[in-house]
């Protein structure tokens, strides 16, 4: 995520808006935001319902055995269909900006 | 007669550095890793940076300990020694764990949406707690974009818990 906010004006010209997506509260997401310099958008899932529809819910998988979301990029064009995805093995190896920016020539 | 052994001067043994030198080494590396080097996706994926201060940490600690056995005269750390290669030995036994087996205990998401598939709709919370719905995101004009729509949504799933 803190690549992403570094090569937020190349994803910009490249016409893609990142949106991150977790089950933290608004207020968490804010705080986090506020703490580490991040200006793109931060979704709050609470109860997980878009989560579950990515099929991207690990049961038990945050503290407290609570319910989180594994790691999972996706490209989404404008007619909202998935162009690029990276569904990580580890939660260690994230997709880079470098794959992301070759994912968005993918968009039409 | 008696014999006389003399008794051996005491002599002030030295300081056994390698033992301790390779314990820190080692105990180190687990929080350097999570700290510094997972910020770089060249010492983060494959962890060559902290396998290394686990090579050192581990020759250090042989020889410092077979020093200690050897040539207990000289050397100090017969007890701390082996000591201290044991909990260096967890360090690494943790790290291996952490990183070859516990980070890649993730559901398989087989029906997660496909490339050319139709990406489900959501409508959630923003960080205001105004509630934004995907369409929006992809109709809105960007910032910086000259008033543009976007080509398209970057989602990234995360964790949380920051």
């Amino acid at each position: 995520m803190r690549g992403i906010q570094n090569s937020l004006s190349e994803l910009e010209r490249e016409g893609v808006r990142p949106v991150a997506i977790s089950v933290d509260t608004p207020d968490e997401s804010a705080a986090l935001c506020r703490k580490a310099g991040y200006t793109y958008t931060f979704l709050s899932d609470p109860n997980a319902d878009a989560i579950r529809r990515y099929d991207l819910l690990h049961q038990r998988g945050g503290p407290d055995e609570k319910d989180i979301a594994r790691p999972a990029e996706f490209l989404v064009d404008a007619s909202g269909v998935v162009r690029w995805r990276n569904l990580t093995e580890d939660l260690r190896k994230r997709a880079t900006p470098e794959d992301i920016l070759q994912g968005a020539q993918l968009l039409q | 007669m008696n014999r006389q052994e003399k008794a051996p001067a005491p002599v002030k043994r030295g300081w056994n550095w390698r033992i301790w030198t390779g314990f820190l080494l080692a105990v180190a590396a687990v929080p350097a890793y999570f700290l510094f080097f997972t910020r770089f996706p060249l010492t983060r994926d494959v962890p060559w940076v902290t396998w290394l201060m686990f090579a050192v940490a581990g020759w250090l600690l042989w020889v410092g300990v077979g020093r200690a056995f050897a040539n207990s005269g000289v050397y100090r750390g017969k007890i701390a020694g082996p000591i201290l290669a044991v909990l260096s030995l967890g360090a690494a036994v943790f790290f291996g764990y952490a990183t070859l087996y516990a980070s890649r205990q993730l559901p398989e998401a087989v029906s997660a949406p496909r490339v050319g598939e139709k990406a489900p709709d959501f409508t959630l919370a923003d960080t205001r707690g105004s509630v934004v719905a995907m369409s929006t995101l992809l109709s809105e004009p960007m910032p910086g974009m000259e008033g543009q729509k976007p080509r398209g949504l970057l989602l990234v799933f995360y964790r949380g818990y920051w």
